[in-house]
């Protein structure tokens, strides 16, 4: 399972090497990669190739932080999005670009992407309580969605100039669009940080399987376990984020479709998930150079657009289970 | 002596208090069934036992307090078996014995032959080994409440505490569950387990500790502490009595 992931992980990686404006045959690919010169080189390393990092890694962050959320809170609906996380990083990064005057290039985004998304988790944990449910998560979730997203919207009001906004507002699309090695060195190494921190607690999601108190009783330190996951949170999802602009649904979609093959086991899925959710984004992000378009379609639409289906067809399979019980 | 010693234990929940000044000891080797009516604080006597609730006083086991130290080194002496047992993801039969192992090391990654041994041990006693490797989400709640239990033995801790765990059983699974209590303490190992059916705790318990609004009103016995006088103002209950195993076990007959 983990192998076949990793080699479609490889083949997508390939295909998004190729795909663009220009297609590219796997011998220019593997020409410009050796270190090859000429126009299809420059096109495969320089542009192309940075892309395609960011997509595997960001979708690998998002899937994996998925599934770590879902083993915390137990409960396979939970996803980073619906919490606010991107909402928030979405929010602080954009009072960067709009009144900070800081470049798209500079640490000062995914340091504010983090914050962000740190703060909203912190709250969401505050709010909601210890030993709530999925709902009073959501609702919570939900709330601050809505603020952030109230106060994102009122950052692109107070924009200082018309330009500065249209720029935000794409950037909220969630692209990956002309992103270079800059972004990948600003935002690799706290993604890996959030990746190493969300991996660490695999115990503890397993001993949550049955409940608070009987993991705690099992020796996890439920309190520390929380910390970990909103600060694994906060670095990945925020400095994604803030280098993308929000995608989401991966981290719901990823650990779902390997869950069947892997089974059950909140620990097991860890990996595979974030090998889906690699593959997901690097489809996603190829398939929109793909499309036909005076303006490139932006990635996180079309992951918004896969996603959300994909949700309520969650919940309306989870209705009809509670229906038959 | 080895055993559980509790002194003085109080606890509260959200300022109000549900536990007041409870002293109770109980013997390694001992099943102590911990009864009273709805509220009498018996949940809290075990999550506080368990290290879940905060409390006064001071717990002991064996030759070592309770409370503080290492959360890992608590669990592989205390076993805790909840009401209500919780399952987020469907895990097979088998998985969920395995996670009664966390406490000694991490079994899934790596299991121990001593992991193996007592995941077998446990899956055997509760007549489980057939069904290994369903997921616990496709049986029914008995067979559930079995898996949970099993799962609490597997950790092979020194004290087991039971709330309820004949709760979601028929009288044939309740049997034979107070009867494996009662071997696990005859190995050396002490037992709490909370009981709301008096018949059984007096048949089956070595100790019974009565619990009434927080207050501990009576420990022994059962044929002393399960007194016609006591069912009466505790419970609320008249009984009559039937010779059981040499015991005479209490039968709720009325309320008074």
């Amino acid at each position: 399972m983990t192998a076949a992931l990793a080699l479609l992980c490889i083949l997508l990686a390939g295909l998004s090497l190729m795909a663009g404006p220009v297609w590219l045959p796997p011998a220019d690919v593997l020409r410009g990669l050796a270190g090859g010169e000429g126009t299809a080189a420059i096109i495969v390393t320089d542009i192309r190739l940075p892309r395609t990092l960011l997509a595997l890694t960001i979708g690998a962050t998002l899937g994996l932080a998925g599934a770590a959320l879902q083993g915390l809170v137990r409960n396979p609906l939970a996803e980073p999005t619906l919490f606010g996380a991107p909402a928030a990083a979405a929010f602080a990064s954009a009072v960067v670009l709009a009144f900070g005057g800081a470049s798209a290039l500079s640490l000062a985004l995914p340091l504010a992407g983090m914050a962000g998304a740190f703060v909203s988790v912190a709250l969401l944990f505050l709010v909601a309580g210890q030993r709530t449910g999925i709902i009073v998560l959501l609702l919570a979730g939900l709330a601050l969605n809505a603020f952030f997203g109230a106060a994102t919207a009122l950052v692109l009001n107070l924009a200082p100039n018309p330009f500065a906004a249209l720029e935000i507002a794409f950037w909220l699309l969630g692209s990956l669009e002309d992103r270079s090695f800059v972004h990948l060195a600003l935002a690799g190494p706290f993604m890996a940080l959030g990746a190493l921190l969300l991996a660490s607690q695999a115990k503890a999601y397993r001993a949550l399987t049955l409940g608070e108190e009987v993991a705690a009783s099992l020796g996890t330190d439920v309190a520390r376990s929380r910390l970990a996951v909103a600060a694994g949170l906060a670095l990945g999802v925020g400095a994604a984020v803030s280098v993308t602009g929000a995608i989401g649904f991966i981290g719901l979609v990823a650990p779902h479709l390997v869950r069947r093959a892997a089974g059950s086991d909140p620990a097991r899925i860890l990996l595979p998930s974030a090998l889906a959710g690699a593959a997901l984004l690097t489809a996603a992000d190829t398939l929109v150079r793909l499309v036909p378009a005076t303006t490139e379609i932006k990635t996180g639409v079309v992951t918004a657009l896969v996603g959300v289906p994909f949700f309520l067809w969650r919940i309306l399979r989870i209705r009809r289970a509670e229906e038959g019980a | 002596m080895s055993g559980l010693v509790l002194d003085r234990v109080s606890v509260s929940l959200g300022g109000q208090p549900v536990l007041h000044d409870v002293t109770l000891a109980v013997g390694a080797g001992a099943l102590l069934a911990v009864v009273g009516p709805n509220g009498a604080g018996k949940t809290s006597l075990l999550r506080a036992v368990a290290g879940l609730a905060p409390y006064t006083g001071t717990m002991r086991l064996g030759s070592e307090m309770l409370g503080g130290g290492p959360a890992a080194a608590r669990a592989r002496r205390i076993a805790y078996l909840p009401q209500r047992s919780e399952l987020a993801w469907a895990l097979s039969v088998r998985d969920v014995v395995l996670l009664g192992r966390l406490p000694h090391g991490d079994p899934f990654s790596g299991a121990t032959p001593q992991d193996v041994r007592a995941v077998a041990a446990a899956l055997d006693r509760l007549g489980l080994a057939a069904l290994a490797d369903r997921p616990v989400t496709e049986l029914s709640g008995g067979e559930r409440a079995r898996v949970m239990l099993a799962r609490a033995l597997a950790t092979e801790a020194p004290l087991l505490l039971a709330d309820e765990p004949t709760a979601a059983l028929d009288p044939a699974h309740q049997l034979a569950v107070l009867g494996l209590l009662r071997e696990i303490a005859a190995e050396g190992r002490t037992v709490l387990a909370v009981l709301h059916d008096l018949t059984l705790a007096a048949r089956f318990a070595d100790t019974v500790a009565v619990l009434d609004r927080g207050r501990l009103v009576a420990a022994g016995p059962p044929e002393e502490t399960l007194s016609d006088a006591l069912l009466g103002r505790v419970f609320g209950l008249a009984c009559t009595r039937v010779a059981i195993d040499g015991r005479q076990v209490p039968i709720p007959l009325a309320r008074l």
